[in-house]
């Protein structure tokens, strides 16, 4: 019989050692699903984990997209992380991830043709306040009329896409385009373009925000006191008003700062990477930056190399899709693998576990 | 006589801890025995045991001379033992009748059922209407469903496990004349506590546990209370001692305090009017579930008392326990892990919890970790907590010395006003005593205490002035000293609707 014993404290070596275990089953049990579907494991794990970086057919594309792909990752998942620690469950970043954008982008083009060097900050204001905004609704409701906020802002997901496909069609669609869906392309125009900042390196300004959002993040958590209340928050909930924390305050904080995080993300990436408004621009960066957040411990550095990798799932596994024709959905239940083999050997962290009869206490 | 029960060299060990060490002992037919130690002593894992819910390692019992080891709970009832938990197990949205249904073999007619209840209710002068709804019992009467419930199984052994915590003393009267009376019966009855003066006027035998092994055995009625306090403790106590001090200006003023609970089960305020003076101690005595812990939230600013609240002339009615915490209203609550302490985070952290404005661990909106650290050790070394050190996770500690951690963490800070609820609960007699002689000592240096307990031997030994919170309301506080245990039962509330049914003999004792 297995019983766990649980740790008097949290156990530091696990807590580092099981992000790092979980991919390695995650790996294991990939391949033997791969090799399930009749593709070599041995091979298709290197496709996914080595050759974007090292092989030198397709490293000159794939190096660059690491950082286009993780940058939104990341600065959502800091924001989120927040949330998260607070015990304040913020799954909507994919809407507040779209608001932003359509924020931002409408902000921009506004001033089209304009090239005026602040509009492009201003277009970032617009979108961190569309966000914002955005994620207001459920903290709203939930601090004046206790909805839950899982369910506010998953829902607001859905409206955000209305709105999207609304404005792609309708009201942000590019005059000049002839009446096909889709704005005015931001990054080829001066005023509004997010450019590559160093040639063939993919960073952007949303790469760079999310370095800064790291280091804030980090400096917030360990040496604020902000950071300490809304650690207190998570833990418990009742010390934490005891300690004089309110949590009317710290709901808005965490919603606001997280949907101000996911807008700048959507507004970077629809003036860069992606380019113009369309109606599919987003393609679930703010769902799978909830995996991030978890894979990184909701731990601000844990979280920089968690958006690394899972960006790199992303471009391995495409390149996995195109070289040995891996269907879509195999990549995507492998790194849904990720978070389930993190979240069972979470345990480890907490307890320990130990082999024998024992009688039932 | 053969023993009913006896045990022979029992043990048991949990992983860092060994519970029971080879305990043995025997009880009698019709003897009232009990059993005695601090917290931690091994008493419960002992009773455990002997109910079938814990298995022990090695050691081996007899019941009536036959071998005895239960394998669970159900067994130990068919062989005739049964037990009345600490903690009730009971549904209050369900009638008694059907809470005792609930817990039986093979239920009878409710009718039957109701019939037989008030039957052994009579029997034993513990009135019990089959047909309320336990959840608009009070402890008192909740315990008498629990006792019943046993009673209807014609038990050989009954375990009751320290049955009078929840009780007023008249209630506690009435429980003795029922256990007397079953014992009279032949039925014998396997007492836990750590109450001497109870024991002493109850048990007719006492075997005393110390770090799970038997460190005595002696006849209550014919040694002291305090002889049994060092058996159990090992050291001899000093009774927590003050100079006589004038009290001073009144520094906590509450007045009107109404307040409705926030939650469905909580206890609403009704007008609750006190005043505690510099260098004064007031006792708030009252059982369970009376309004105590929202009492505590209302002078700690969790929840808001607009115009209720005054400290040192000034309404902190409507502000929050940081700010109150700023003018020197500190607060101690009764829940140390997740209420006082958060168990996740190590002491540092957990200092940082309410010193972080008196102490100024914080510079600019960043918290000074290193000031905090030293201000958490300077709690540890002060109140003698037993930690490897101030990194050490708030969940790791035992429950006394986290309690002193709590308790000196307040101290520490130089309050005015200090509010405590349960500062003793769960710590064992020495720490115990410690904190009780710091809460003396802070009155002394001119603090107002106001501790908030359901231990009336403590209020009585360290107040100035005692009240009782009953059902939310707050009695007239009287001078603490000459105050019999009668007097406080009656502020207290009494025992609920008994007092007609207090049998002939016992008022003529």
């Amino acid at each position: 019989m297995i019983r766990l014993i649980k740790r008097p404290t949290p156990s530091r070596g696990w807590i580092v050692a099981t992000p790092v275990l979980a991919v390695i089953v995650t790996m294991i049990a990939g391949g033997i699903m791969f090799a399930l579907l009749g593709k070599d494991p041995f091979e298709a794990i290197r496709i996914i984990f080595l050759d974007p970086l090292f092989d030198d057919r397709f490293a000159a594309y794939s190096r660059p997209q690491l950082l286009v792909k993780a940058g939104p990752l990341i600065l959502i998942a800091i924001g989120l992380s927040l949330g998260f620690r607070a015990g304040i469950w913020n799954i909507g970043a994919e809407g507040q991830y779209i608001i932003g954008a359509i924020c931002g982008a409408g902000f921009g083009l506004a001033f089209y043709p304009s090239e005026n060097v602040l509009i492009f900050p201003g277009m970032v204001m617009a979108g961190a306040l569309g966000g914002w905004a955005w994620a207001m609704i459920p903290g709203i409701l939930k601090t004046r009329f206790r909805t839950n906020e899982i369910l506010v802002s998953l829902l607001l997901v859905y409206v955000a896409e209305a709105i999207l496909a609304s404005a792609a069609t309708n009201w942000l669609r590019n005059p000049d385009g002839a009446g096909f869906p889709g704005s005015r392309n931001l990054s080829r125009h001066a005023g509004t373009a997010n450019p590559e900042l160093l040639a063939n390196t993919g960073m952007h300004w949303g790469v760079v925000a999310a370095f800064i959002a790291v280091i804030a993040a980090y400096v917030l958590l360990n040496k604020h006191v902000l950071g300490y209340q809304i650690k207190l928050a998570g833990q418990a909930p009742r010390a934490a008003r005891f300690a004089g924390v309110n949590p009317t305050r710290l709901v808005l904080l965490c919603l606001g700062v997280s949907g101000a995080l996911a807008g700048m993300a959507g507004l970077f990436e629809v003036s860069g990477p992606a380019g113009q408004i369309s109606i599919d621009f987003n393609v679930g960066y703010g769902f799978t930056a909830i995996i991030v957040a978890f894979l990184g411990r909701l731990h601000p550095v844990g979280i920089l190399l968690a958006g690394l990798l899972m960006a790199l799932t992303y471009i391995g596994g495409e390149l996995a899709q195109l070289m040995m024709g891996i269907p879509a959905s195999a990549i995507q239940a492998f790194q849904g693998m990720l978070l389930f083999f993190l979240l069972a050997l979470d345990v480890l962290s907490n307890y320990q576990i130990k082999f024998g009869r024992e009688a039932v206490t | 006589m053969t023993a009913l029960l006896s045990i022979d060299g029992l043990t048991k060990a949990y992983p860092g801890v060994v519970a029971n060490a080879s305990v043995s002992f025997a009880v009698q037919p019709g003897e009232v025995h009990a059993l005695l130690g601090e917290n931690g002593a091994g008493k419960s894992t002992l009773v455990k045991m002997i109910y079938g819910l814990v298995k022990p390692d090695a050691g081996a019992m007899s019941l009536n001379g036959a071998a005895y080891a239960p394998a669970e709970p159900r067994a130990a009832r068919a062989a005739g033992v049964a037990m009345v938990f600490q903690h009730f197990s009971l549904f209050a949205a369900l009638s008694v009748a059907e809470n005792i249904a609930l817990g039986m073999e093979n239920p009878p007619k409710p009718r039957d059922l109701a019939q037989r209840i008030r039957d052994v209710s009579e029997t034993y002068g513990l009135p019990l209407d089959p047909g309320r709804m336990v959840g608009d019992l009070s402890a008192g009467e909740r315990q008498r469903v629990e006792i019943i419930r046993c009673l209807l199984q014609d038990p050989r052994l009954l375990i009751m496990d320290e049955p009078t915590s929840v009780l007023t003393p008249q209630e506690v009267e009435i429980l003795f004349h029922t256990l007397r009376k079953l014992a009279a019966e032949g039925t014998a009855i396997l007492y836990i506590s750590h109450k001497l003066e109870e024991i002493r006027s109850l048990c007719d035998e006492a075997t005393i546990l110390r770090l799970g092994k038997v460190v005595a055995t002696c006849t209550p009625r014919e040694v002291t209370a305090a002889h049994m306090a060092e058996l159990m403790v090992g050291k001899s106590l000093a009774a927590p001692r003050r100079a006589a001090t004038e009290p001073g200006a009144v520094l906590l003023d509450v007045r009107g305090l109404t307040l409705l609970p926030a939650s469905p089960f909580g206890t609403p305020l009704r007008d609750v009017h006190l005043t505690v003076r510099a260098g004064e101690v007031l006792g708030i005595g009252g059982v369970a579930g009376n309004g105590q812990d929202e009492l505590l939230a209302a002078l700690s600013g969790e929840v808001p008392a607009p115009g209720a609240v005054w400290l040192e002339g000034a309404d902190v009615g409507r502000i929050g326990p940081d700010a109150r915490r700023a003018l020197g209203l500190l607060c101690a609550p009764e829940e140390r892990l997740g209420h006082a302490a958060a168990p996740d985070m190590s002491l540092t952290e957990n200092a940082v919890l309410t010193a972080r404005r008196r102490k100024g661990l914080d510079r600019g909106g960043f918290v000074d970790w290193r000031g905090a650290r030293v201000f958490a050790q300077e709690v540890i070394a002060a109140f003698d907590v037993r930690t490897p050190g101030p990194d050490v996770a708030a969940r790791a500690l035992s429950g006394g010395n986290l309690q002193k951690f709590v308790i000196g963490r307040e101290i520490l800070q130089d309050p005015r006003v200090l509010v405590v609820n349960q500062p003793t609960w769960g710590v064992d007699a020495s720490a115990a005593a410690d904190i009780r002689q710091a809460l003396l000592s802070l009155a002394q240096k001119g603090a107002a205490v106001v501790v908030i307990s359901q231990d009336l031997d403590e209020l009585l030994e360290i107040s100035d002035r005692f009240c009782a919170l009953n059902e939310g309301r707050l009695s007239e506080p009287r001078p603490a000293r000459g105050l019999s245990m009668e007097q406080v039962g009656l502020m207290l509330g009494g025992a609920h609707d008994m007092h007609d049914v207090l049998p002939a003999e016992e008022g003529a004792q």
